[in-house]
């Protein structure tokens, strides 16, 4: 910290501070404003229900009873599975594409993982209705009784439901996590892997300490994925079975609050249905809010056991280090 | 970089022909999906007699019709459920309710081995209470003798997405099953009880076809051009009444009598014969009093058009031509817009 | 087994599961290419490429007006993503220790998360309410917004890990701060922070949702700032979901040139970048 205000003090470039420090504010007040917005156009929903919208389970808008809760679950279950298939695959993308990838073959593959990047959203969602929730119904129709007896897989076999939209979500959650992963492996200094090659590490090792080098930069790029499961919207409305159930089952139908938001927005008209809805997405907000703390928390802990030369609250360059 | 000297290039020349596009009058509209297909046919082909009048209308929702037309973000509104009081209260201006066709709902089923299938409001409601699960159950077994009924469970497929489709499906179903009325009620959006949620018509009628023993509700066209079998729905006459052209314009001339002056009306389930009960208006909105008088004369202009000649466009894209009385008195009501 | 062998085993299981990851992503890659293809592109023909759309039911229809809109108002948003971007994560990197730069990292992830349809609606309320006129520009901005934290966050995580040498010794030569960032330090970073720029632009090209209440869409030519706009996704989305086989057929070639426009960008973006990469002295 000390060399860091030295360095301002020093070398203080006050204009560069102030131009790219005045952006910096800008990305602050838009999400400022979004959430005092999100916050104003819920009013009506706040006053009536109070906290008590987090904890209830109806979504009833023809009484006027709204509650967050299924869709809360719904979110939280459908991109934390996401997130626990896309990121070993991502990874696995990254680390093959930086390490172990032959030369000629890093840039096609790395192109062809971006390409998972361009599809738009809806493509997924037909492809998904399409090709996924049919291999997903055979899946679960030939599933042994074993598994069927568990909570995780009971249920009719619909094809559509919580399995489905979090594959879908996986598939377009990887190309985010893996290619900054793969930025961020590739710039780890070449250093680095050679002083764990030179004390006899095997591939994976010497893998490893690239890893943990680059290891807050790997965190960005999952909560980069992460964020992006939980803000989709349109394949997961076309694949999720759009029931608002709090269901541990995979197969059963569920309900996201991005999906609901989206689907009823244009056609709500009175207030407190409008309100309500926004309410879902200061929710959503919330939440998203709530999981970066807990990243931060992560990065914060994994920063502490670094030595308190290369401790910075990032990643640490090393050019002293290795 | 290329994208911004394309930008560049393509805004340079749009300036150069601008000179010509001054004089076309540019109308925005939005609202309800349903009618997009019968719109853009209708504003095409009234830009072929008018040339510069460019009417552009997008689907964002009969909801979001309402809302931008209270907010005059755009020149005229749709929807497929008329305003409800509080929402004309709401808008600036006295906003005028035109209908301009009509549209059907059908019960779609996925059904092995089975075609036509009966059905009833009251039988349909507890399909889509819960009550009924079975496709063989009894109450629908009665309605159908002589059809081979599969001892499977009944998938409930509805919209997930709020839509004057559900709206309508809705307000049949309210009329003939108190117990719907009570429960669920009558909405764009409502709280199933059962099912699943498909967004959009297309959405329902993929979750249909692909599972078998599943039910669901969609707009005639969506019926027809996917080729689901739809069945048929008994009428206040106890006529069993297959949705068509027909039947469906049928039923707005059955409720020609008790018409209100502010075209504001529910048809479903309308008294007669060959009526098809799970029919609708659709509406055009637009204030009494507009502000632009240049699009106003156009758009009326537009109106009068479309009630008429623009009707024989209709059937072909499936939807049904309003009947000759209610064009009569549309077109004696357009005389209240003020030019 | 000797313990040597057995983390010799273990590296290779690794590696194996490597390859296999790359595998299992290029199957649905693959698999959904195949299908937009087989779609569309039996509707790809001139007229999907200079006509507007027609009814349903008349041959011939395009999407000329959605592929230029498309382009201006991703345009639009990438003229006013990049900069903010890079100049705020410029400033998170560089700043590291500061309050400021925490804040503007949280706020950055945050604003990942926000579903698209809330940043519509939020600039809905902001540009389009006052004026009470959709515009091309609302469009640009919304999706400018859905782009910033992307750009940020990866401008910022690789220019961490530029080794502190580099910016050290361009200090030390004399350059002020902002010199020695834009000259040395953010070129070292550049292949990167364009993948950064590529993952925004593919983000924002298949969304439909803030479009719909920002730059609405225009069934005519119009490549007015001040004026609704077509652009594909919006399109696609409202043939997408009626109920006529030709539309359909038009929603998949619309798709396809989508995923292809997307497609070049990231090619000429990666072309430009190894070009530049060979300039520099020492690479």
């Amino acid at each position: 910290m000390a060399g860091t205000r030295a360095r301002v003090r020093i070398g203080g470039d006050l204009g560069f501070r102030l131009l790219t420090g005045g952006f910096a504010v800008l990305v602050i007040v838009i999400v400022i404003g979004i959430g005092f917005e999100l916050w104003r156009q819920s009013q009506l929903s706040i006053q009536k229900f109070g906290f008590g919208f987090w904890a209830t389970k109806t979504w009833d808008p023809v009484s006027g009873d709204f509650g967050a809760l299924p869709f809360i679950w719904g979110t939280l279950y459908s991109s934390i599975l996401a997130l626990l298939i896309s990121t070993p695959v991502a990874l696995g993308i990254a680390i093959f594409l930086s390490e172990l990838a032959p030369n000629w073959l890093k840039q096609p593959l790395g192109f062809l993982t971006e390409l998972l990047a361009a599809i738009p959203s809806i493509v997924y969602g037909l492809w998904g209705i399409f090709v996924l929730v049919p291999w997903v119904r055979t899946l679960q129709l030939h599933m042994p009784a074993l598994l069927k007896a568990t909570p995780f897989f009971s249920g009719p076999p619909l094809g559509v439901g919580m399995l489905s939209a979090a594959l879908i979500l996986a598939v377009m959650v990887i190309p985010f996590s893996s290619s900054v992963a793969r930025e961020v492996l590739k710039a780890v200094p070449v250093a680095q892997r050679e002083a764990a090659y030179a004390l006899g590490a095997t591939q994976w090792e010497a893998i490893r300490a690239a890893l943990f080098y680059a290891r807050t930069g790997i965190i960005g790029a999952v909560m980069l994925g992460f964020g992006r499961a939980l803000g989709e919207t349109m394949a997961v409305t076309m694949l999720i079975g759009n029931n608002p159930q709090i269901s541990w089952s995979l197969n059963a139908p569920q309900y996201t609050m991005a999906a609901v938001l989206a689907n009823e927005f244009t056609e709500a008209s009175d207030e407190l249905y409008l309100h309500a809805l926004i309410e879902i997405g200061l929710v959503l907000f919330i939440i998203t809010l709530f999981v970066n703390v807990l990243s931060r928390l992560l990065i914060w802990s994994m920063a502490r056991s670094m030595s308190p030369k290369a401790r910075r609250v990032v990643a640490a360059p090393a050019s002293e280090a290795a | 970089m290329s994208r911004k000297s394309f930008a560049v290039l393509a805004t340079a020349v749009a300036m150069a022909t601008s000179v010509v596009a001054q004089q076309n009058v540019h109308i925005n509209g939005a609202g309800a999906t349903f009618p997009y297909p019968i719109y853009s046919k209708w504003f095409a082909e009234y830009a072929k007699l008018h040339e510069n009048a460019q009417i552009n209308y997008q689907s964002i929702g009969s909801g979001g019709g309402i809302r931008q037309v209270t907010a005059q973000t755009v020149f005229f509104g749709a929807t497929d459920g008329p305003m409800t009081p509080e929402q004309l209260l709401a808008a600036p201006g006295k906003i005028l309710h035109f209908p301009t066709v009509l549209g059907a709902v059908v019960p779609v089923y996925n059904v092995e081995g089975v075609s036509e299938l009966k059905f009833t409001g009251p039988v349909l409601a507890d399909i889509f209470l819960g009550k009924i699960t079975k496709w063989n159950d009894p109450a629908i077994a009665k309605l159908n003798p002589g059809v081979n009924l599969p001892v499977a469970d009944i998938t409930v497929a509805h919209r997930s997405d709020g839509s004057g489709t559900t709206y309508i499906f809705v307000d049949y179903l309210a009329k003939l099953s108190s117990e719907w009325k009570e429960k669920v009620g009558i909405a764009t959006s409502v709280n199933w009880p059962v099912g699943v949620g498909g967004k959009g018509n297309e959405g329902v009628a993929g979750l249909v076809k692909q599972t078998p023993g599943a039910i669901g509700y969609v707009e005639l066209i969506y019926a027809l051009q996917n080729k689901i079998s739809y069945g048929t729905v008994q009428n206040s006459a106890g006529e069993f009444v297959r949705a068509s052209v027909e039947s469906v314009t049928a039923c707005a001339a059955a409720a020609v009598k008790s018409m209100p002056k502010d075209f504001r009306v529910s048809i479903t389930n309308a008294p007669g014969t060959g009526v098809y009960p799970i029919s609708s208006f659709t509406w055009l909105l637009v204030y009494e009093n507009p502000k632009d008088k240049v699009q106003a004369k156009v758009f009326v202009d537009f109106m009068k058009w479309a009630l008429t000649d623009g009707q024989k466009f209709a059937p072909e894209l499936g939807y049904a031509p309003l009947p000759a009385e209610i064009v009569k008195l549309e077109m004696a009501a357009i005389s209240q817009i003020k030019l | 087994m000797t313990r040597d062998a057995q983390r010799r085993l273990l590296s290779l299981a690794v590696t194996s599961f490597c390859g296999l990851s790359v595998v299992i992503a290029l199957v649905p890659l693959a698999m959904i290419l195949f299908f937009v293809l087989s779609q569309g592109l039996g509707s790809l023909n001139l007229d999907f490429f200079t006509h507007m759309p027609l009814p349903v039911g008349e041959a011939g229809g395009g999407m000329a007006n959605a592929i230029a809109g498309s382009l201006i108002v991703t345009g639009l948003g990438a003229l006013f993503a990049i900069p903010v971007g890079l100049l705020a994560g410029i400033y998170a990197a560089e700043f590291a220790g500061s309050r400021l730069a925490s804040a503007v990292r949280f706020a950055a992830d945050t604003l990942n998360g926000v579903p698209s349809i809330v940043i519509g609606v939020f600039v809905y309320g902001l540009v389009v309410l006052p004026i009470k006129q959709f515009t091309a520009v609302a469009g640009g901005v919304a999706l400018g917004i859905m782009m910033v934290p992307i750009i940020a966050r990866t401008t910022e995580e690789l220019l961490l890990l530029v080794p502190g040498g580099l910016r050290e010794g361009a200090l030390a030569l004399g350059a002020t701060r902002g010199r020695a960032i834009f000259t040395v330090v953010l070129p070292a970073a550049f292949p990167g922070i364009v993948t950064g720029i590529m993952l925004a632009l593919a983000r924002i090209a298949g969304e439909t949702a803030p479009l719909l209440f920002t730059a609405f869409n225009n069934r005519f030519w119009s490549t007015r700032l001040d004026q609704p706009i077509a652009t594909l996704t919006v399109q696609v989305y409202t043939y997408a979901i009626s109920p006529y086989e030709d539309w359909h057929r038009q929603a998949w070639a619309g798709a396809l040139v989508l995923v292809s426009l997307v497609l070049s960008c990231s090619v000429l973006a990666r072309v430009a970048t190894r070009r530049l990469e060979r300039m520099q002295v020492g690479r």
